[in-house]
């Protein structure tokens, strides 16, 4: 499924597009960033709360399809500023991580 | 492909906001070299991780040489930072010293050296304490995978 369907799915608010026809595979939660380099795969979306400027990079290196920010959690200007500049899709959500990874689950086994 | 060989400088800034600017250089770097997508994402993740203890380990940073050959990616990774007491727990997954407080930036999982090595075909970290830490990886180029 597109990274732009899941974000209309899901009703995501979009603060960095990065490519909204990117394909996302899969998705991986965690807040830790080197758990995330080492269980992503490339094209997973990313859901967390963590907000620090490196989640940016990790997104980058992993080539993963996206960040989402849940339960109202926003980042700091550069934060997004950051990502626009690498090209990062970087969304956001007042919903808890559980709820949208139920959602996204669904979603993404075709069942949504 | 010839022999090439690049040479990056991690400063330790106190602010983590930089980490990630070099270890996203070198990926940017490899791929205008050519090297294929799977090598570049794992010499990515090695030279994060690299990148991210310098930071947080050391008070003055460290070098990162990323050596590119026809076969293989070299990497060398040098601080005089403090040092590791016991380097086979510090390569134990989950294996942390990182304080509390960074957690909340993402740090401290514990699985940085053992990314390292897993992304790696050969991996050897020597340290001394007091002198500083020394890391030498070498990753294999798979040309089936070639992006
Ligand atoms: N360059 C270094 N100098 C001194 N100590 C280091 C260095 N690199 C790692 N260490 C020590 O080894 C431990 C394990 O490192 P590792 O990168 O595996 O995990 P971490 O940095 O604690 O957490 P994570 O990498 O998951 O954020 C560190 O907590 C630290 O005590
Ligand atoms: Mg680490």
């Amino acid at each position: 499924m597109r990274l732009k369907e899941v974000v209309e799915r899901l009703g995501l608010e979009v603060l960095a597009q990065g490519d909204p026809d990117k394909e996302v595979n899969w998705a991986y939660t965690s807040d830790l960033l080197s758990d995330v380099m080492a269980g992503a795969q490339p094209g997973d979306l990313w859901l967390t709360i963590q907000r620090h400027m490196n989640i940016v990079a990790v997104a980058k290196l992993r080539d993963l399809a996206g960040v989402v920010l849940a339960k109202g959690i926003k980042p700091a200007q550069e934060v997004v500023g950051k990502a626009q500049e690498e090209g990062v899709a970087l969304m956001v959500s007042d919903r808890p991580l559980f709820e949208l990874c139920g959602e996204l689950y669904q979603l993404l086994r075709g069942r949504g | 492909m010839e022999r090439r060989v690049f040479a990056y400088s991690v400063v330790s800034t106190g602010s983590f906001d930089d980490v990630g600017v070099v270890s996203t250089e070198i990926k940017r770097d490899l791929e205008e070299a050519g090297v294929e997508r799977e090598t570049v994402r794992r010499v990515a993740v090695i030279c994060f991780e690299a990148e991210m203890n310098l930071a947080l380990y050391t008070e003055r940073g460290g070098n990162i040489e990323v050596v590119v050959e026809p076969e293989k990616v070299v990497i060398y990774v040098e601080d005089d930072g403090p040092g590791i007491e016991d380097v086979e727990k510090a390569m134990q997954p989950g294996y942390s010293t990182a304080p509390l407080w960074v957690h909340e930036l993402g740090f401290g999982a514990g699985m940085g050296l053992p990314n390292m090595k897993e992304n790696s075909d050969f991996f050897e970290l020597t340290s001394e304490v007091g002198k500083g830490t020394k890391i030498h990886s070498v990753v294999f180029r798979r040309r089936e995978n070639a992006a």
